[in-house]
């Protein structure tokens, strides 16, 4: 079986959700990426590096210059000719993207598959990961979409994929990139990060969440993060939110801290390695689903726990 | 113009999913189901749209089974002008839901199709994307914040690291994230007044679209459990634990 990876990237660097892509294709045969973008000769060449990687299609074009779907899947559907599966992380930009592409290829997508267990087969969460569903494909074609945490990654060193230029596509003309505002900061990104601090309602206010959870994540060099109920009151942006809604994560030690564990929350986090649950109400979910739980005020407890680690 | 808003019938959120003891899927008898939210706020943002002056109808949809015409009565109270009930009690894929809401939307021709991002039951995040592509319209997915001008509509997205606003040529299919909006609560005067609004039935013969599965569940089971560790009893206990996992700064 021929795959085709979606390389996705920020313009000069493959991000880390391609590589547990690249390991979830190898698994069902022959890997190939695409790299889609605007003077991606960078990326095309880091991609080509990937360990396991056979070819490497390039689409340099001003129109893949913003993830564009309307442009970008007719190019997809085009390579799919010669491919057998289309592979994609589950990403913001995958998620957009492998739907648009399965339809032109009239295939039904499979999503956020967390592992194959046959040339057709793999499971995914259902039910914000309530139930696992094992499904199989009767399709000619797949389309899938790659839960990150789910895979290791791919070594991004150690390949000698073959760099072919692709021509095909261009701009669809219905839609076009306004802007964009997205946060940058000197922290691992939260999907990455091998340690996420991540803060709750119960911190009451922005001015707490600076005071209380940056500093413990400054120390630990941790990624940051918060639940829902945190986000929806305005303490953090919304990029922060962990859980069914927002980013699915798993690092080494994540940092529950006032959070009560909702469903919602527990199925973003709860495949992280060790779970250490900061919390005043002993009855608080997150401390069923902890591995070192606290039960204190957390105002207290934490600045104490930043001063001694 | 007309906005299309698709409506799907799911076990509300705030019921513990039970997979069923046989491995089958998960046990929806007997439990209380509710519009999916994110159609809800699809809804709401269509209504929105309409006290604008942007829209002038708006037409709530649902596949599903008979029951799912309740679903349909809520989007209607919330302020939806009429509804059309697809029913089948098959469980319809979203590529072959996003081929009956293609023939709708051939024979409507709304401006707008406004959908939730995900149904919370089979998390799939499909549907919109895929109506977009069998329709040629642009798509606006994930969306926070929707402003129409003219013949086009800004669509603010949230993304990975972030937000994003793309412009796209009108008619478009919007999909919605839960910050969009939040969703009003029927009144009763308008609960009563849903009653009489106009419900349409057909089946996804009359749109022939088919609905056989391409893909097979073949079990359903439960996640691995996750079970608690250990309470410590101070934060000195829990600097010593962490030290010992190799965590420190």
């Amino acid at each position: 079986m021929k795959t085709l990876v979606w390389v996705e990237h920020d313009g000069t660097a493959v991000k880390d959700a391609t590589l547990a892509a690249v390991t979830a294709a190898s698994k069902l045969g022959e890997v190939h990426l695409l790299v889609a973008g605007a003077g991606v000769d960078g990326v095309a060449k880091a991609a080509s590096e990937i360990a396991g990687v056979g070819k490497v299609h390039v689409a340099d074009n001003a129109a893949f210059g913003h993830n564009l779907p309307e442009n970008i899947a007719p190019l997809v559907a085009d390579l799919m000719a010669s491919h057998d599966a289309f592979v994609a992380p589950a990403t913001t930009t995958g998620k957009n993207i492998a739907p648009r592409v399965a339809a032109l290829l009239d295939v039904m997508q499979i999503s956020e598959i967390l592992s194959v267990e046959g040339p057709k087969t793999f499971t995914r969460p259902i039910y914000a990961g309530n139930a696992i569903a094992t499904v199989e494909s009767s399709d000619a074609k797949l389309v899938l979409t790659i839960r990150g945490t789910a895979f290791e990654k791919a070594a991004t060193s150690g390949g000698s994929g073959v760099i072919e230029a692709v021509s095909a596509g261009g701009d669809a003309g219905i839609s076009s990139f306004v802007g964009a505002e997205i946060a940058k900061q000197d922290r691992p990104e939260l999907t990455s990060a091998k340690i996420i601090v991540s803060g709750g309602r119960a911190l009451g206010s922005s001015e707490k969440y600076q005071e209380v959870i940056v500093p413990l994540a400054d120390k630990l060099g941790a990624a940051l993060g918060a639940s829902r109920a945190a986000v929806d009151a305005g303490y953090v942006p919304n990029d922060y939110q962990v859980g069914q809604t927002g980013k699915i994560v798993a690092p080494q030690v994540y940092f529950a801290i006032g959070i009560s564990g909702a469903i919602q929350h527990l199925a973003g986090m709860k495949d992280s390695k060790t779970i250490v649950a900061i919390n005043k109400d002993e009855d608080a979910p997150i401390f069923q689903v902890a591995d070192f739980g606290l039960v204190a005020d957390l105002f207290i407890a934490v600045p104490e726990l930043t001063g001694n680690i | 113009m007309k906005i299309l808003v698709p409506v799907k019938r799911v076990l509300d959120y705030n019921v513990k999913p039970r997979v069923k003891s046989d491995g089958t899927g998960v046990d929806l008898a007997n439990v209380k189901m509710s519009m999916n939210p994110f159609d809800e706020i699809g809804i709401e943002e269509a209504i929105r749209l309409k006290e604008k002056g942007v829209a002038t109808e708006i037409i709530a949809v649902s596949v599903g089974p008979a029951k799912a015409a309740e679903t349909l009565r809520t989007a209607l109270a919330m302020g939806a002008d009429r509804a059309i009930l697809v029913q089948t009690d098959d469980d319809v894929e979203p590529l072959a839901l996003a081929k009956i809401f293609k023939a709708i939307a051939d024979a409507e021709q709304p401006g707008l199709v406004i959908l939730g991002k995900q149904a919370i039951d089979g998390d799939n995040n499909q549907t919109g994307q895929m109506l977009a592509a069998m329709t040629g319209w642009a798509q606006g997915t994930f969306a926070s914040a929707v402003n129409v001008d003219g013949d086009s509509v800004s669509v603010t997205r949230e993304v990975d690291g972030g937000l994003e606003t793309v412009k796209l040529k009108l008619p478009a299919i919007v999909t919605t994230d839960l910050r969009l909006n939040e969703p009003r609560y029927a009144s009763l005067p308008n609960i009563m007044k849903a009653k009489s609004k106009p419900l349409d039935t057909k089946t996804p013969a009359d749109y022939g679209v088919d609905t056989t599965p391409r893909v097979k569940t073949v079990k359903v089971s439960e996640p691995p459990v996750r079970s608690a560790g250990v309470k410590v009893a101070d934060v000195d206990e829990l600097v010593a634990k962490l030290k010992a996992i190799g965590v420190h700064s």
